[in-house]
């Protein structure tokens, strides 16, 4: 058999995650809170059916560029975004754009569950209900069932449907938000620490989902947990202070990365 | 490099570093007087080698141990991580070229009683002062942890390797000479394959470094002039 070199190796990789499509593209990306400006020229893609792992400190802007990516940011005040964003080549930042429509196209989990003070079919058909995506109770049930599987949770609620969604576990809420999420058939995914609130079993359980997830959706996640990052991501961006210091094949980042700081960081020696 | 934000991280890798150079210069010593005596026929020598075996290699299995809790409690990573997996591979290097030490050790006791030329133990004095030379020069790099120096260290083991083949040619000579050579020389020829071998350990050890170091395999195929394998061959 001849052997690959090792270069051709890494050609071959580079490659394969180079034929796969950007979803999202942020070009020059910069946030001000007021005075304060909180990124700095930021120039990251997310590619298609991939998860997409930002990590970092904390206050270096990763959940802020998380949150540029559904315009989440509009909701605060004093809040300004500069630079390009677009989702399938679409401006999302463009006036044109319907807010409402892009969070549906791009739904998001926080970082503590939240479900709606209401039953559990209703926190995952609310979404479908004012999307205007299903009109017969068999629709709701349907699109209510198929999101509870996905997020993989049918089999633990199915018989409790109209219980409230406060009485499950924690774990189980993060799954139902996820189930929620899921149930307006978005593109993209943002995930916004999922799993800091959550025991080890609840974890490992989101995280086997996210897994499942990445083959319909395309998922970008903030986390805390650099062994979560390596864990459930193919792509890991580093922030430090409001700037990208590195964006990488996950695999590279957590054993090779290039950037000092990457290093230090993720080998917890950052004094 | 910086420190680690929790100190005795940098405690439990310290300690792998320390153990490791520990194993380095006593599998050093073990080898040099399993060669000493064996030249010099001297078998008490030989019989310390053989008991400090087990020293390294419970050393080894500490390494090893320090190596999976600190894994297990630390979750390192990058250059960590590295650290501690070549830990586990260099340990392993160490402890074989204890046992090859050991093994020419004791063949002392079968050599012994045979007359050897004296040409014949300079030739195998020559290869393990190479073998140890190279040894030396790892366990130096092991320290300075410089890829350079342990690319070259790997481009050299091809000396090892000249020698070892002409070596093994002189003995072939020998007992063809006079039948009564076979069994000394014999062993004498496993002997010289157990230093050949420490060699290779060496450039082993040259190459766990250099992925300690960089984070990539070194580049091409290892240089060779092992040829002993073909010598009494049709044509050779």
């Amino acid at each position: 058999m001849n052997m690959m070199s090792e270069a051709a190796v890494e050609k071959a990789l580079d490659q394969k995650m180079n034929a796969v499509p950007f979803k999202m593209i942020g070009k020059d990306v910069s946030v001000y809170y007021g005075e304060k400006r909180a990124l700095f020229d930021v120039n990251l893609n997310v590619r298609e059916n991939t998860v997409t792992a930002l990590i970092g400190p904390s206050g270096c802007g990763k959940s802020t560029f998380l949150r540029t990516l559904n315009r989440m940011n509009d909701t605060i005040d004093n809040c300004r975004v500069t630079g390009k964003i677009t989702l399938d080549e679409e401006d999302i930042y463009d006036p044109a754009i319907d807010v409402v429509e892009l969070r549906a196209r791009v739904g998001m989990v926080f970082q503590k569950p939240n479900p709606f003070p209401k039953s559990i079919y209703e926190n995952v058909s609310y979404g479908p209900k004012i999307h205007g995506l299903a009109r017969s109770k068999a629709d709701f049930d349907q699109i209510v069932e198929q999101s509870l599987q996905k997020a993989g949770l049918w089999n633990e609620v199915k018989d409790r449907l109209h219980e409230p969604g406060t009485g499950l576990s924690g774990g189980q809420q993060q799954r139902l938000c996820i189930a929620r999420a899921v149930a307006v058939s978005p593109e993209v995914i943002l995930m916004d620490e999922p799993c800091s609130a959550l025991d080890p079993i609840a974890t490992a359980k989101v995280e086997e989902l996210i897994h499942e997830l990445r083959t319909n959706f395309t998922i970008v996640i903030v986390t805390h947990s650099m062994q979560q990052a390596a864990r459930v991501s193919q792509r890991t961006a580093m922030f430090h202070l409001g700037n990208l210091v590195e964006e990488n094949d996950t695999d590279k980042m957590f054993t090779n990365p290039d950037d000092q700081r990457t290093q230090d960081y993720i080998m917890g020696r950052f004094g | 490099m910086s420190t680690h934000i929790v100190s005795v991280y940098d405690e439990d890798l310290k300690y792998l570093t320390r153990r490791i150079s520990e194993m380095g210069g006593l599998a050093e010593q073990m080898v040099a007087e399993s060669v000493r005596a064996l030249v010099n026929a001297d078998l008490a020598l030989a019989q310390k080698v053989i008991s400090d075996d087990t020293i390294l290699d419970e050393a080894e299995r500490q390494i090893g141990e320090k190596a999976i809790v600190t894994i297990a409690k630390r979750q390192p990573m990058a250059a960590d991580l590295r650290e501690i997996m070549g830990s586990i591979r260099i340990a392993a290097d160490l402890e074989r070229v204890g046992d090859l030490g050991k093994n020419t050790a004791k063949r002392v006791i079968a050599v012994s009683s045979a007359s050897l030329p004296r040409q014949l133990a300079r030739g195998l004095e020559h290869l393990a002062e190479l073998a140890l030379m190279q040894l030396k020069e790892v366990l130096d790099v092991y320290a300075s942890r410089s890829p350079e120096k342990a690319n070259s260290i790997r481009e050299r083991d091809n000396e090892i390797d000249a020698i070892y083949t002409s070596l093994f040619r002189e003995l072939l000579t020998y007992m063809m000479e006079d039948p009564r050579n076979i069994t000394p020389c014999t062993h004498l020829l496993f002997c010289a394959k157990n230093i050949e071998r420490i060699g290779d350990h060496a450039t082993n050890i040259a190459e766990t470094i250099y992925y300690m170091a960089t984070g990539a395999q070194p580049v091409g195929e290892r240089p060779k002039d092992d040829t002993a394998n073909t010598v009494g061959a049709i044509g050779n």
